[in-house]
């Protein structure tokens, strides 16, 4: 039971994919202006992680290792294509918002790295649930973001209005640096020496 | 003032380890090593010998920041003035119309003293608020941490309000300080570590957080409907013909244009520019290289000429005195902190911020202004440049000596 507590909700806090190991930032600029995109993306990751990191596991002994990379690959992608169609077929939208991003998860270095690095070794339950926690840890960090970028940057959350910007009539004065993709850049900063102030271990020795 | 002497002392036990409010020494010690030469000398053997210290380089800074001062509130009056005798209005706006009226001071563009006092009521407030809240997060910094107040503020605060148009709201100016205090210097660990100009960062925040404040026609001269574009934005309409059909060069040089307060003075760029190299503060090698730097790609622009293109046609010399060339090239490309290092890579660090002005100027057709992202794209550079000539020199060194 503490194992899965560990596998689970590790990659949260103490080992974020993107705050630790500053993975998967491409996505984390281009996703987060708004946070409906970022509910989909961070489901769409949690279906690709946990299916992939499960379905790698469960061949991870028929894989020649010479091959490997490559079948992780085709698995992933087919795990991609599937979101990609059901969002084209129910959220379209949404699904234009995100354009190729969706498709870009293939190439998303949390899903790969997690495949590889924990997948190829550990047995199928474990391979999920660690999938589950690391595409969650990116959620995390993907909500943090498009939390301050919608609400200071536009003035809404989720499309509501809730500082009314002055464009449309209200008081609020738009943030027009933080709806730019590198204004993530600073967000993901502020998080990380917030998350490295909290838990010392984290920061890197200077050498 | 033994008395002042005295007093500090008594006060200084408070402040010492182990004393009440130990964790504001370093506010104590701002006021004490502000006020006195400090007490401490150096106890081991020391390695520099130079009376040159921090605290007379940014004296230095602000000394020759004066005349750009004066005119900046001059300018910003002048220019205001004017407006409102265009518009036709009386009396100046707001709470600034109700003290110039009280003091019996008219609005007369003509008047140097009525000048002043109507732009020293823009720039003034702008610089107080840049010290206030710049201040209270390096005062925040340094009592975390528990290093000093560094005297660098002294000049970070001073050319923030100078950079800003006169119109900037004081809430926005209060976020740009900040963001340029904490995230252009603190968070690599203060002064002396950090590779971007903080006044400069600050500024670039709110260029690209509220454009509508910083850039357009209608934010340069402090007049409520009044549209003032700046030469360079007349110039990016029109071309050479245009600006020199609104504005004559001498104008230009001497500063009666519009545009952000303390720059548009290039007379008063260059006195600062004098005491900086006189007193071996400032780098004369940036200073000359930005300028053969963006004087050479002018030429070659001038040269090859374009018919759609009107940015392409205009001439070094007017270059040299619009928009933020002369004050930037003065005061923030010299920075010292920021900018390179090795004689050789101030050469190059000075070509690529020359170069890169003058591109953003004519080729981007985004911005009609370049040099403060020059300046931050040369501060970016700037470590890399002198890695590689140091690296070099060691090389030289290493095959001179046979070894």
């Amino acid at each position: 039971m503490a194992k899965i507590t560990k596998v689970l909700f590790d990659p949260i806090f103490k080992e974020n994919p993107i705050a630790l190991q500053i993975l998967g930032i491409c996505s984390a600029l281009a996703v987060t202006s708004k946070m409906d995109t970022v509910i989909v993306m961070t489901l769409a990751l949690i279906f690709v992680t946990s299916l992939s990191n499960l379905s790698v596991s469960l061949i991870r002994n028929y894989i020649p290792t010479n091959i490997r990379i490559i079948a992780q690959m085709t698995i992933i992608a087919s795990l991609v294509i599937i979101v990609d169609q059901l969002l084209k077929a129910y959220a379209f939208s949404i699904s234009k918002q995100l354009s190729v991003y969706v498709g870009l998860i293939i190439t998303n270095c949390i899903v790969m790295g997690r495949a590889e690095a924990y997948a190829m070794k550990n047995g199928p339950w474990m391979s999920f649930l660690d999938g589950l926690g690391n595409a969650l840890g990116y959620g995390l960090i993907l909500f943090i973001v498009g939390f301050f970028r919608e609400l200071f940057g536009s003035g809404k959350l989720l499309g509501f209005n809730i500082l009314k910007p002055i464009t449309e009539g209200g008081w609020y004065p738009t943030n027009g640096l933080l709806l730019l993709p590198p204004s993530a850049f600073f967000l993901i900063g502020f998080i990380i020496w917030a998350l490295r102030t909290w838990k010392k271990d984290q920061v890197e020795e200077e050498n | 003032m033994k008395f002042l002497r005295d007093f500090l002392d008594r006060q200084q036990s408070l402040f010492k380890e182990g004393g009440k409010l130990e964790k504001y020494y370093a506010l104590f010690e701002m006021v004490d090593t502000f006020l006195y030469t400090p007490g401490e000398v150096t106890r081991e053997s020391t390695h520099v010998k130079d009376s040159m210290d921090l605290k007379r380089l940014m004296m230095t800074v602000v000394v020759a920041l004066v005349p750009c001062i004066i005119f900046a509130m001059y300018n910003t009056g002048m220019q205001a003035n004017l407006a409102l005798a265009k518009l036709g209005q009386q009396s100046a706006f707001g709470w600034r119309g109700d003290i110039l009226s009280s003091l019996g001071v008219a609005i007369d563009p003509y008047s140097f003293w009525a000048s002043m006092a109507h732009g020293a009521l823009y720039f003034l407030p702008l610089l107080i608020v840049s010290y206030m809240v710049g201040g209270a997060w390096e005062s925040l910094f340094a009592m975390v941490r528990g290093h000093e107040i560094n005297e660098g503020f002294l000049v970070t605060g001073l050319l923030f309000p100078l950079i800003l148009p006169p119109t900037m709201p004081w809430w926005q100016a209060a976020l740009g300080v900040s963001f340029g205090v904490v995230v252009g210097k603190e968070v690599f660990g203060g002064v002396g570590k950090n590779f971007l100009n903080p006044a400069l960062t600050g500024r670039a925040f709110l260029f690209f957080a509220y454009p509508a404040q910083i850039s357009g026609d209608a934010v340069w001269v402090a007049a409520d409907g009044f549209s003032g574009a700046t030469p360079l934005s007349v110039g990016y309409a029109g071309g050479q013909a245009a600006i020199e059909s609104s504005f004559s060069w001498m104008d230009a040089f001497l500063g009666f244009i519009p545009g952000s307060m303390g720059e548009t003075s290039t007379l008063a760029c260059l006195i600062g520019a004098v005491i900086l190299i006189a007193s071996g503060v400032a780098s004369w090698r940036i200073m000359a290289s930005v300028v053969i730097g963006a004087g050479c790609l002018v030429f070659l622009f001038n040269t090859v000429g374009s018919s759609t293109n009107t940015m392409f046609s205009i001439t070094p010399g007017w270059h040299f005195v619009l928009g933020g060339f002369a004050f930037g090239l003065v005061f923030m490309a010299t920075d010292p902190v920021s900018g390179s290092m090795t004689k050789t890579g101030q050469w190059i660090y000075g070509l690529l911020i020359g170069c890169m002005v003058i591109l953003i100027r004519v080729v981007n057709q985004a911005f009609p202004e370049g040099m403060m992202l020059a300046i931050l794209f040369g501060n970016v550079w700037a470590p890399v440049i002198d890695h590689y000539v140091v690296k070099a020199n060691i090389k030289r060194r290493m095959i001179r000596n046979g070894q």
